[in-house]
């Protein structure tokens, strides 16, 4: 596949994107967030974690207004693959292609572990490796994670499948303590209704390679592989 | 033209939980005042506009606070617009 993988200022998870994108066996795309067109050819595009715009506003509230992002809502309309990260969720909600919107944790503090996450729809081009419940061990790191939403657009969510991971104990059980920011109905990450925009606060691209004590991140770039018949290194 | 400043104050949505402005108001019944409650923290913005007339620089404040100050799905806001008067010339 080839995937391009935004910086904007403040980006700090880019390089991890990229690593786990190359390491999964496809060409790398540096995107900036000035660039006004894209290169043609793209399957998958990735807004990275970080601190883009140093937060200021709100998270992603600045950097939804870059240049490039004009191109991403574009490739987005058109059924482009876009997957955003932690940050790169937070901008996609700010952005109106995902639903809801990302506040301050209900503990107030940055959270930065392993948590588990159970997948919920396997139907989809993030998901389409894992069985349905599994449980995956991957990190999360940030103060603005918990998502929320009027109680329609849940339910919306809810009835459509569209809550792709769920944060749950190591047993796969959905609990107020396994859930790490406060989330409503403990969700960690959530499609679109065409299911081609992901957003997820967990990150999986912390999570390929086993010297980094977890590989359960590699099921995202792999269904990506799979969704789009790429071959995986 | 006239120029406006604008105070815009900008709160979590009444349904959503403000961790924050609970946190708030337990440090204050810790410190012994207990009459306080409903503790609500947000953001006020300041900002001068050059319009017409007060519809307009209303209308200006709407659409700034709509697209970028805010974010309807979790923030509330309101603001008070103010005109300055022109500085006379000497």
């Amino acid at each position: 596949m080839n995937i391009g993988v935004v910086t904007f200022p403040g980006s700090n998870c880019d390089a991890d994107a990229r690593h786990a994108s190359a390491i999964t066996g496809n060409t790398v795309h540096s995107l900036w967030h000035k660039d006004a067109s894209l290169p043609t050819g793209l399957d998958v595009i990735i807004l990275p974690g970080g601190f883009s715009y140093g937060d200021y506003l709100r998270t992603g509230a600045i950097a939804r207004f870059s240049p490039i992002m004009n191109e991403v809502v574009r490739f987005a309309n058109a059924g482009g693959l876009v997957f955003g990260i932690c940050n790169g969720f937070q901008i996609l909600c700010e952005a109106g292609l995902l639903p809801g919107a990302l506040i301050r944790n209900r503990n107030l503090s940055f959270v930065c572990k392993d948590v588990f996450l159970r997948v919920e729809n396997t139907d989809s081009p993030f998901t389409n490796v894992c069985t349905a419940g599994q449980v995956l061990r991957v990190p999360v790191a940030h103060g603005e994670g918990r998502y929320t939403a009027s109680d329609e657009v849940i339910k919306g969510l809810e009835d459509a499948g569209q809550v792709l991971y769920r944060y749950v104990t190591p047993e796969g059980q959905q609990t107020d303590d396994a859930n790490p920011n406060g989330s409503l109905n403990n969700i960690a990450g959530v499609t679109n209704t065409a299911r081609n925009v992901m957003g997820l606060m967990p990150h999986p691209e912390r999570a390929c390679e086993a010297l980094l004590g977890s590989v359960d991140g590699l099921t995202v770039f792999h269904s990506l592989a799979r969704h789009c018949n790429a071959p995986v290194a | 033209m006239k120029t406006y400043t604008a105070s815009i104050t900008v709160t979590l949505r009444r349904a959503i939980l403000d961790v924050q402005g609970k946190a708030v108001e337990n440090a204050l019944h810790s410190l012994h005042m207990p009459g306080f409650a409903d503790v609500r923290i947000g953001k006020h913005i300041e900002l001068s506009i050059q319009a017409v007339d007060a519809d307009s620089a209303s209308s200006a404040v709407r659409e700034a606070c709509d697209k970028l100050l805010t974010n309807p799905v979790m923030e509330d806001y309101h603001f008070t617009l103010q005109e300055i008067a022109p500085v006379e010339a000497a």
